[in-house]
């Protein structure tokens, strides 16, 4: 069966091609058809393989060979495992959602762009197949390339806006930073074991020595914190929200930022070597998860908001592979896929309805017009606070009980985190749909749900986002409730928990007893908001820790002068000089000698005596 | 016979074409021709290697011991192929460009594709040198006759400086003929064991072949000369002619001189870096589309010497694979940029922008081609970047393997920085008043563009066969190249 | 007499005819002093075989012989280079009105 994978890539990939191509001559229903359908049929082939792998039938699928040399082959291949089959079932499952959600979103566009806009999302779905379907990492880093240009392509979706294009650009490029790393562990793995391919390198690991490993698990972290957003390069997340929001939905929330955890959770078995990567992923995933919180709170832009929080959320996931809680990361993958998911395309339905307005201070009092999309956003809410039962709640949970395990400062810091957590979504969801309406007359005529093929969604994944936790119910409340380590432990060794059941139950108590203090709290300090200008630490975080900023003044104009400088000074007056010297000196220099040339005679013949005189000189004192 | 007939058709078509009048036919018979040394090459393609066909030895200049002697071995076969494929590519894109005196125009530029493959094919070193000269003299002409408005100064620059890498080249080959008892046959060459004064004639090589490539700081020519000449005749020389440099490295220089290879390394592999990142810093600070492309065009080649410089195969395999495609690739970005100059009369990035609402096609084939230049997966110059990092990553001639890897990689970033901003600039954002004419591409650019996007994709996806036929060859070379380090 | 006068005298005259040639403008003072310096040739060749044939006179009855030979081929050269340099004085004269040879810088440009 599991011969069938090259389905599931495939589909989308047709997809692409006739959006694509036939941009021009297809209307829009038939565009939206073959955009949402091939992501169905992948869907399918991945419930099929899912199936497949729970009988046992893991294993690989080699197409053809792709890069080889010297002993070095690097087939195209295919990997069905545990772990790919989780991240299918995530993609091709909540991309359908979201492709069917964009038909409607877009239907505004001219049937040309919204052609191109399928046939872009198609290619994204693509290439992130083939980032978790890789055999080896030369495939994934195919995937992951191509997952990087779809997102720029996709940010600067409406590219007659340059700083949408400019966000674009600073999205491709700071990848591009993490891309680096990425190859350059590929070429130190390639050069120690002498291949790429997954199942070949884990088998190989004596071949490393301990320097070896740590300089390639912290290369591929720089990769992943480019990808998924993690100090120092998530600045390109807030701004990718130019995009259209199904999009932020889709990549930047969902699937691609996780990339990142996929890596990590993939080559758990360099990292399980590498101590001392692993606490400098759980320290930047700590404090990306706590900046990123804390700029959450401050935001106005209902799409920020929610980047950051999807910047938070992915600091949890490294905290967690941290940590060594691999599953746990990607059972918070799931959940987040779920219910980050459901809270972008509640918000696009916000934006929907208020013609494009994503200001949450011009918003206020939705809840009683935007009834389906108010209840589910509150439930996304909940999930993501991790309010008890709710998807959140337990791969929280997984992720803090491994922290406390390993460090008490460590869960500390991730309480905090998910105290903040709890906060600005709540803040979020009560100054946007509880209180007076704020916006203009037009807008509040204008207020409307969503139509159909938006809500569906919204409430699939509302009931995803509720029910999602269950997969992962922790060993304390149910033996072998942990379904989800169990179906991964082929690919990642089960993290067998020392923590007593009463200490895990008092963690938990403690988690839930905040989340639920932070949301009345919250409650009673927006339930009638108006807005008020922000001063102190307020204005710092609304800034946004003034990183832009220090990046612009740090690095990019840096580079900016030191470009002009090279070209002006270096190029022109220093190289380019010389060599116009060496010509204008060849030609000074004829210019000299032409003088001799004076066409007088007396010259001449005088001339010819010095040099005759000279050369009798020489010959009689320098002879011999 | 094979080798024979891709020097004498594009030979005999440029003499033939110096008589010819009136432009349509001359642009046929130039195109015919094209096509025809397209035809012996692919042909070539067909036969098995080494078979006879492929080899030409015949008394040259008896005198000197000097042979006619051309052959076809892997390496050679592809870039005869790349020139046999470009050729008629920058003939359907410039279909429509009106030069005076077309003839002759056409005629110069069949006879340096006449030279640019006796290079590619020459295994007499004093037959190279001929042909070296040979391409590059029609060259300065198309250039100082149809060139932009500084184009005597800036093509006689050019001349003259890659003259006297020339030169000092002819020095070099003259001591290796006594070094080698009076031969200039490449194998004998190969077969010179502990030779003496080889850092000399290494570096009067070398200064050549780093002109000509070019390698920082003997680069100042290059964006002149690009801006200056008229767009074919600088897609022949960024396409084509800077790859005789790097292929001139890497069959008469690194096998010829291998310890002195192994000396230098280090200095040479620290000249490509600092070039690299140079260039590409710079180039993110151009305004005419055709020096940017010009600059990326130095840190692209600088790879490819640095690649060279690490002594393995996967290097070399590498640099070997990005020869072509680069040559492919950069004549794509230079068709668009002609495009663009002749619809909009400037080649101004802060002039332009929003053509993509004009031209949609042209966005997405450029589009295409500029992420092929920054070597994204699963486009051509992926596989070729990939075996060249790999390969000055696990170099083992010098300890500085990493670092070198690492301050390379960076033009990784910097190239996606200058690139897209150069795509986001034109292309997208608002119109600006010199772009607010339609712009229709015509059919030809379109099919010359779409001939290279397949290019892009088919090598990209399926890389095997390319790095076959270069396979023996390379072995051939590293092997020549470690016998020092072994030891 | 001792061969030293003849040098001194022969050296004296070329001086003269070099000074006369790099300082005169005249074209045919130059000339003349040309002639000058092959004079004081001609009279160290001959008091040279002077001298060499009555020192070899005992082993060879022509010894020095060769010396007196070309003074006369001088002679004959200098009688030629007269009779062409003359000639290019006078067309030069009739189309200058000038025998300054300064007049003569033309070919520079």
């Amino acid at each position: 069966m599991s011969q069938l994978v090259y389905l599931v890539p495939l589909f989308p990939l047709l997809g692409f091609l006739l959006n694509g191509l036939l941009r021009k001559q297809l209307p829009k229903s038939v565009t939206s058809v073959i955009g949402s359908g091939v992501i169905l049929a992948s869907f399918i082939v991945s419930i099929i393989l899912f199936f497949d792998v729970r009988a046992g039938h893991a294993g690989s699928v080699e197409l053809f060979d792709f890069i080889s040399f010297a002993k070095v082959h690097i087939p195209f291949a295919f990997q069905v495992d545990q772990l790919s089959v989780i991240f299918l079932l995530i993609i091709t499952g909540v991309g359908f959602l979201i492709h069917l959600y964009s038909a409607a979103y877009m239907h505004e566009e001219n049937s040309d762009h919204f052609a191109r806009y399928f046939a872009y999302l198609n290619l994204f779905v693509f290439s992130m197949l083939l980032l978790v379907l890789g055999a080896n990492y030369v495939i994934m880093f195919i995937g992951w390339e191509g997952v990087g240009l779809c997102s720029y392509l996709l940010i600067g979706y409406w590219f007659k806006n340059n700083n949408y294009n400019k966000a674009a650009n600073k999205a491709f490029i700071m990848n591009r930073i993490g891309d680096l790393g990425f190859l350059l562990a590929m070429f130190w793995l390639l050069t120690k074991t002498g291949s790429l391919t997954y199942t070949d390198v884990f088998s190989n690991t004596s071949l490393l020595t301990p320097t070896d490993i740590t300089g390639i698990t912290i290369l591929f972290f720089i990769a992943a914190t480019g990808k998924s957003a993690q100090i120092p390069l998530y600045t390109w997340l807030p701004d990718a929200m130019a995009g259209p929001t199904p999009v932020s939905a889709l990549i930047h929330a969902a699937t691609m930022v996780t990339a990142g955890i996929y890596l990590i959770a993939r080559s758990n078995v360099l990292f399980s070597l590498a101590a001392y990567t692993q606490d400098i992923i759980a320290i930047i995933g700590l404090a990306t998860a706590l900046v990123a919180a804390s700029i959450a709170l401050k935001q106005n832009d209902i799409k920020k908001v929610l980047a950051y929080s999807t910047v938070s959320q992915l600091g949890y996931m490294f905290l967690a592979l941290g940590v060594g809680a691999y599953s746990a990361a990607v059972f918070h993958v799931m959940t987040h896929a779920f219910f980050k998911a459901l809270l972008f395309l509640g918000s696009g339905s916000v934006i929907h309805a208020m013609s494009g307005e994503q200001d949450i201070r011009q918003m206020g009092g939705l809840s009683k017009k935007l009834k389906i999309t108010y209840f589910t956003f509150l439930i996304g809410c909940l999930a993501i606070a991790g309010f008890p039962l709710f998807s959140g709640f337990f791969s929280k949970d997984a992720i803090l009980a491994a922290a406390f395990e390993h460090n008490t400062l460590l869960y500390i810091g991730g309480l905090i985190g998910a105290i903040m957590t709890a906060f600005y979504m709540f803040r979020l969801l009560f100054i946007t749909f509880n209180g007076q309406f704020r916006g203009t007359e037009d807008q509040r005529h204008h207020l409307h749900e969503s139509p159909a093929a938006m809500t569906i969604p919204l409430i699939v994944l509302a009931v995803l986002s509720f029910a999602g936790g269950f997969i992962g119910i922790p060993e304390v409340f149910m033996h072998g409730g942990d379904k989800l380590s169990a179906f991964l432990s082929p690919i990642i060794p089960v993290h067998a928990t020392t923590l007593s059941h009463s200490t895990e139950i008092m963690l938990m108590a403690i988690a839930a007893g905040s989340v639920i203090v932070t949301i009345l709290f919250a409650w009673f300090r927006y339930k009638n908001y108006q807005p008020k200008e922000t001063t102190g630490i307020g204005k710092f975080l609304e800034n946004k820790w003034y990183v832009d900023e220090i990046y612009d003044a740090a690095i990019v104009r840096p580079v900016s002068w030191l470009g002009k400088f090279l070209e002006r000074v270096v190029e022109r007056s220093g190289i380019d000089w010389l060599v116009n010297l060496t010509g204008k000196s060849v030609q000074y220099g004829s210019r000299q000698l032409r003088l001799f040339q004076s066409g007088q005679v007396g010259n001449y013949v005088l001339l010819m005596i010095v040099g005759m005189v000279i050369l009798f000189a020489l010959q009689f004192f320098f002879k011999k | 016979m094979i080798a024979v007939l891709l020097i004498l058709i594009p030979l005999i078509g440029g003499l033939a074409l110096f008589a010819l009048k009136g432009e349509a036919v001359v642009k046929g018979f130039a195109l015919l021709a094209s096509f025809a040394a397209l035809a012996v090459s692919v042909g070539g393609l067909l036969m098995p290697q080494n078979s006879a066909a492929l080899q030409f030895d015949a008394a040259w200049i008896p005198t000197l011991n000097s042979r006619f002697h051309i052959g076809l071995d892997g390496m050679g076969q592809l870039l005869c192929l790349l020139t046999s494929i470009a050729f008629p590519i920058i003939f359907i894109a410039s279909w429509n460009n009106k030069y005076k005196n077309a003839n002759r125009f056409y005629a110069l530029m069949l006879l340096s594709q006449a030279g640019l493959m006796g290079v590619f094919l020459s295994m007499d070193a004093l037959l190279f040198y001929f042909c070296w000269e040979l391409a590059l003299i029609p060259v300065y002409f198309l250039s100082s006759i149809w060139g932009g408005e500084k184009r005597i100064a800036v093509t006689f620059k050019f001349f003259i400086y890659t003259f006297f890498g020339s030169l000092l080249m002819l020095i070099g080959i003259l001591m290796m003929y006594f070094k080698a008892g009076q031969s200039f046959d490449l194998n004998a060459w190969y077969g010179i064991k502990g030779n003496t004064s080889e850092t000399m004639m290494f570096w009067l090589f070398f200064i050549a072949f780093a002109i000509k490539m070019p390698i920082w700081p003997l680069h100042t020519w290059q964006p002149d000369t690009y801006e200056q000449s008229p767009t074919a005749v600088t897609m022949v020389l960024s396409g084509i002619m800077v790859k005789m440099g790097v292929f001139a490295v890497l069959r008469w220089l690194v096998p010829v001189f291998p310890l002195a290879t192994y000396e230098n390394g280090d200095t040479i592999s620290m000249m490509c870096l600092i070039g690299m990142i140079y260039a590409s810093l710079i180039a993110i600070k151009q305004d005419d589309i055709k020096r940017l492309i010009a600059y990326s065009s130095i840190a692209h080649i600088g790879l490819m010497c640095l690649a060279i410089f690490a002594s393995n195969k996967s290097g070399l395999q590498g640099a070997t694979f990005q020869m072509f495609v680069h040559g492919i690739n950069i004549i794509g970005l230079w068709i668009v940029a002609d495009t663009i100059e002749q619809k909009y009369g400037t080649r101004k990035i802060s002039e332009l922008g929003g053509i993509a609402q004009k031209a949609p096609v042209l966005s997405i084939l450029l589009v295409i081609i500029a992420l092929a230049n920054i070597a994204l997966p699963l486009t051509n110059a992926f596989p070729g970047e990939f075996m060249m990092f790999n390969g000055i990553f696990s170099s083992t001639v010098t300890k500085y393997n990493k670092l070198d890897a690492l301050v390379a990689g960076i033009t990784i970033i910097l190239s996606a920085v200058y690139t897209l901003n150069m795509i986001r600039r034109v292309f997208f954002g608002e119109l600006k008043a010199a772009t607010q004419n339609v712009l229709d591409t015509s059919a030809a650019v379109k099919v010359s563009l779409a001939i290279i996007v397949v290019l892009i994709f088919v090598m990209g996806i399926y890389p095997k066969p390319v790095l076959q036929l270069t396979n023996d060859v390379i072995d051939v070379i590293v092997l020549r190249m470690q016998s020092i380090t072994k030891n | 007499m001792p061969i030293n006068y003849y040098i001194f005298v022969a050296i004296a005259l070329f001086c003269i005819g070099v000074i006369g040639v790099l300082t005169r403008r005249n074209a045919i003072i130059i000339f003349m002093c040309v002639e000058l310096m092959l004079n004081a040739a001609n009279l160290l060749l001959v008091a040279f075989s002077k001298m060499h044939h009555a020192t070899g006179a005992a082993q060879n009855a022509n010894a020095g012989i060769e010396g007196q030979l070309f003074v006369f081929f001088i002679m004959v050269v200098a009688a030629a280079e007269v009779s062409v340099g003359l000639a290019i004085i006078v067309m030069l004269y009739r189309n200058t009105h000038s025998v300054d040879v300064n007049f003569l810088n033309r070919l520079k440009h």
